[in-house]
């Protein structure tokens, strides 16, 4: 990526990235662009280079953030409208990395309120539309930072994966995102949607680029308790041989298009060398039905915080305190905000715990076993991230199951912890862009990176 | 099973939000569909499965039960709220 220095100066960079937004503003990719406060840092970067002192290793770097991560700089709304005006007084550790090593916020970006959603829809600023189509959704619900990256706007953007929201917005649009092994990032100041599924990650146009941020970002936090501790280097890493294939997967439900582009990267690994492993997960098909009771259960439980009291939208027609808890959360929440609130409070509720969420809890350690057992037989797994590439706008807003289906081939991972990263994988005839995952065993994350050059 | 109106309406009110009459019936066919296609786990056979809730490797992370320097003061979160008197947040009347 390209890091200011005494050629090329932090003030330049910030300057063209924010050119580049504007150029691009139909796309609806900001919620926010913070042009004073990028300009007033890039210009102290530049000073201490032209002083000659050290600077971080994302000098002057222009990047994205997602909306749902915690700073001063812009008000953190999650793009929903019940954390509108709310501007936070502290900082997400992730934020905190990123900036001590010089990079530059210089805009928030668009995603589905509380990252709930897989195409950037339900976002109380409106949809994102594709890098490469703009008919078409973005994806998400990193949306805004997968297309910010896409569009060249920015060197790299900030991304949460619950269920897929990093690696399918960077499937439909062409680029690298990363959904690391469960606790390599804190998730400290970053809004939480479903505890035990939620990852911090990134964006990127190449795995080099993603490598470096992952080594800056990783490691241990006091202030989350469930960050591993440092591990993020080559120590366990194996040569890998073989590469596994989900037989599954490979149905008519998937888009031939997408059936192609894995065939070539199956080619590509064989011409390599590499030995191809088929695999049968046959859990993985409950993967999706788990996942849609647990995390609604974990949603609701944490939103349950949003109550207009102490910061963000507080309804005004409100006669006493009851009132106004409900005509807040009432305006205050998209639909699907709603829906996921209410199937978490029906399947954790008594009478249908049982039927529902307890099933779901051991449907996930049946998925868990199936990747371990898998990496028994393979080193890595190769997979389609979505059965269809990005789809239009509008198209399947209005039926909630329908958007559902398309989280099939990413919510497994969140489910048993491991890392994804989607790699960039061709376009389709229609010039729609592909991408395929790599998924690999816990703690592979910074091999499985390496490793995506193989099939460049 | 079939979502009837009370349910959406006693699951509303768990939420702790309003509806109006239209969002009414628009999340309970949006919820009768969910529910429809959650209800598939009842397939798999989970007989002898013990449940898991987390991920994580590790358990019972312990530290020191010390107060620790918090990153952001009590006059900042004060000044985030919409009505503030005598250093509280003022609500309407409770009862």
């Amino acid at each position: 990526m390209k890091i200011a220095n005494k050629k090329v100066t932090a003030e330049r960079l910030v300057r063209d990235a924010l050119e580049k937004a504007k150029h691009f503003a139909d796309y609806n990719i900001f919620t926010f662009l913070n042009e004073e406060g990028a300009l007033e840092k890039a210009r102290e970067i530049d000073a201490k280079i032209a002083r000659g002192e050290e600077v971080g290793r994302l000098a002057g770097v222009p990047y994205a953030l997602k909306d749902n991560f915690l700073s001063p700089e812009g008000q953190t709304a999650a793009a929903s409208h019940i954390l509108e005006g709310f501007v936070s007084p502290v900082t997400a550790t992730a934020v905190e990395k990123l900036e001590a090593e010089g990079a530059i916020m210089v805009g928030r970006t668009n995603m589905d309120a509380f990252a709930h959603g897989s195409s950037t829809e339900n976002s109380y600023f409106g949809p994102t539309h594709n890098a490469c189509d703009k008919e078409r959704v973005a994806g998400g619900s990193s949306g805004g930072s997968a297309v910010a990256v896409a569009l060249d706007i920015v060197e790299f953007a900030t991304g949460t994966d619950t269920g897929g929201s990093i690696r399918q917005p960077a499937s439909f649009n062409g680029v690298y995102g990363l959904k690391p092994t469960y606790g390599t990032i804190s998730r400290y100041g970053v809004v939480a949607m479903a505890s035990s599924t939620d990852c911090i990650g990134f964006f990127t146009k190449t795995p080099d680029d993603m490598n470096l941020l992952m080594e800056i970002a990783s490691g241990q936090d006091e202030k989350d308790l469930t960050t591993l501790p440092d591990y993020y280097d080559n120590a366990g890493a194996k040569k890998i041989t073989k590469v596994g294939i989900i037989k599954d997967f490979d149905n008519n439900s998937v888009h031939p298009e997408i059936r192609k582009a894995l065939q070539n990267k199956i080619e590509l690994l064989k011409s390599k060398g590499y030995e191809i492993v088929d695999l049968e997960m046959p859990a993985l098909k409950y993967a999706l039905a788990a996942y849609y009771i647990i995390v609604p259960a974990e949603v609701a439980s944490n939103l349950s915080r949003y109550d207009g009291v102490r910061y963000g939208f507080r309804s005004e027609k409100s006669e006493d305190l009851d009132a106004l808890y409900k005509n807040t959360r009432g305006e205050g929440f998209m639909p699907e905000n709603k829906r996921r609130i209410m199937i978490g409070n029906f399947v954790l509720s008594s009478g249908f715990y049982d039927a529902y969420f307890l099933k779901a809890a051991k449907a996930r350690t049946l998925i868990v076993q199936e990747y371990t057992k898998a990496f028994e037989k393979c080193d890595f797994i190769l997979s389609p991230v979505t059965p269809n590439p990005a789809f239009k706008l509008g198209e399947k807003t209005s039926d909630p199951v329908t958007m559902y289906l398309e989280d099939a081939m990413t919510v497994p991972l969140n489910l048993a912890g491991v890392p994804g990263l989607t790699i960039p994988a061709g376009k389709t005839e229609d010039g729609v862009a592909l991408g395929l995952q790599l998924i690999g065993p816990r703690r592979s994350d910074k091999n499985l990176i390496e490793f995506s050059k193989e099939l460049i | 099973m079939e979502i009837k109106r009370e349910d959406i309406i006693h699951l509303a009110d768990l939420s702790d939000f309003s509806l109006s009459e239209s969002e009414i019936t628009s999340l309970g066919q949006d919820l009768q569909g969910i529910i429809g296609y959650i209800s598939q786990l009842e397939e798999l056979d989970t007989d002898n499965t013990k449940p898991t809730y987390q991920v994580f490797e590790m358990e019972n992370v312990w530290r020191a039960d010390e107060i620790l320097p918090q990153d952001a003061t009590r006059e900042e979160l004060l000044a985030l709220t919409k009505e503030e008197k005598d250093n509280q947040i003022k609500v309407p009347k409770v009862l």
